[in-house]
C-alpha cells in the first residue's frame, strides 16, 4: 500500500468499514509511514474536537429568549 | 406540592389554563376521595415522585405528548445546547443559529403529537434543525445567486498537504472561545453540503443511513462527502494547531 491508497482508506478505517485484511495492511503502513500516521491521528483529533461538548456554551440570553418564545407558544395554544 | 406533581396537574402553568384535556385526577381528589388501588394506578400513570431531570427521555416524551409542558421544557433543557451548537456550526452566525434554535423547538412543540417515537427524540430534533439551517443557507445563497451544491463532486481527489503533527492537547491549552472560533471558521470553509454531512455523521453521530435519508443522498455519497469533509477540516485545523 502506498500513501495515496492509505489516505483513501483512512475515513473507512475510522468508521470501522474496512475488512480485516485491508485494516491490517493499513495498520502496517501507518506503523512505518510517519506522514500517514499524522494524517490519521489528526483526522481523529479533528472529529474529537467537534464532538467535545465541553468546549461549547449556550449564551444565557439566547436560552432565555428560547424559553420565552416557547412559553408564548404554549400560552397561545392553551387560549385557543 | 412537589415540583413533579405540580407538573402533572398544571402542565402549562404559564398559560394559567385549566382546560388542557387531562384524564387524570387533580390533586385534591387524589388526596381526599381516591381508594388505594386507584391511587396506586394514578401513581403508575403519571404521579411519579421521580424528578423531571431524572426521568428517562421516552417517559418525558410520552408526558409531553399528552400536554405536560414541564416535561417538554425538561426535554428542551436537555438538548438546547447541542441544537444551538449544531445550528451555529451549520449556519456560521449567531443570528441564524438562534433563529434555527427557536424554530426547531417551536416546531417540535407544535408537531409533538405527530412524533411516533420510532427514532430518538434528539434525532428528530436534529432532523428539524438541519432542515431549518439548510433552508436558511439556501435562502442566503439564492439572495446572492449562489447554489448550495456548488463545487462538490463525490469523486474528487483529496490530497493532504499538511504533515506536521499538532501541538499536544490544544483543547486544554487554547482559550475556549479561541478554539470555538477556530472550529466555526474551519466548518464555514466547507461547502454547506459537505458541512452538513460532517456535522450529522461525526458531531451528531447519526448513522450513514440516517444522514443519507435526512439529506436525500445515497449512502455512497454520504461516505464520499464525509471523507472529503474530514480531510478538508483536518487541513484547516492543522494550519492553526500544527507544531512549529
Amino acid at each position: 500500500m502506498n500513501c495515496r491508497e492509505a489516505f483513501k482508506e483512512i475515513s473507512k478505517y475510522l468508521d470501522g468499514d474496512l475488512k480485516a485484511e485491508l485494516k491490517q495492511i493499513l495498520d502496517t503502513h501507518l506503523g512505518k509511514c510517519p506522514h500517514c500516521k499524522i494524517v490519521f491521528d489528526t483526522t481523529q483529533k479533528t472529529i474529537a474536537l467537534y464532538c467535545d461538548g465541553k468546549l461549547f456554551t449556550l449564551p444565557a440570553d439566547v436560552r432565555d429568549r428560547l424559553h420565552q418564545a416557547l412559553k408564548r407558544k404554549c400560552a397561545e395554544r392553551s387560549s385557543m | 406540592m412537589n415540583e413533579s406533581f405540580r407538573a402533572e396537574i398544571a402542565p402549562c402553568a404559564v398559560a394559567g389554563s385549566s382546560t388542557m384535556g387531562y384524564t387524570f385526577m387533580p390533586a385534591l381528589e387524589v388526596g381526599l376521595g381516591m381508594t388505594a388501588p386507584l391511587l396506586l394506578q394514578a401513581n403508575r400513570m403519571s404521579l411519579s415522585p421521580q424528578k423531571l431531570s431524572e426521568k428517562p427521555e421516552s417517559l418525558l416524551v410520552t408526558e409531553a405528548k399528552s400536554g405536560n409542558y414541564e416535561a417538554f421544557e425538561e426535554l428542551v433543557s436537555r438538548y438546547e445546547k447541542k441544537i444551538y451548537r449544531l445550528a451555529l456550526r451549520l449556519t456560521g452566525n449567531n443570528e441564524d443559529a438562534e433563529d434555527v434554535l427557536q424554530e426547531t423547538f417551536l416546531k417540535a412543540y407544535e408537531h409533538l403529537p405527530d412524533f411516533r417515537q420510532d427514532s430518538l427524540f434528539y434525532t428528530w430534533l436534529v432532523r428539524i434543525a438541519v432542515n431549518e439551517g439548510l433552508m436558511r443557507l439556501r435562502k442566503l445563497r439564492s439572495d446572492k445567486s449562489e447554489p448550495l451544491e456548488d463545487k462538490v463532486s463525490d469523486d474528487g481527489q483529496v490530497t493532504p498537504r499538511e504533515f506536521r503533527d499538532w501541538k499536544p492537547n490544544p483543547e486544554e491549552t487554547m482559550q475556549q472561545k479561541e478554539m470555538e472560533d477556530l472550529l466555526l471558521k474551519a466548518a464555514q470553509a466547507l461547502p454547506p453540503s459537505l458541512r452538513a454531512v460532517f456535522l450529522l455523521r461525526d458531531m451528531e453521530e447519526l448513522s450513514t443511513e440516517e444522514t443519507a435519508n435526512l439529506l436525500g443522498l445515497t449512502t455512497g455519497a454520504v461516505k464520499a462527502r464525509l471523507f472529503r469533509a474530514r480531510m478538508q477540516l483536518r487541513e484547516e485545523l492543522s494550519q492553526a494547531l500544527k507544531q512549529e
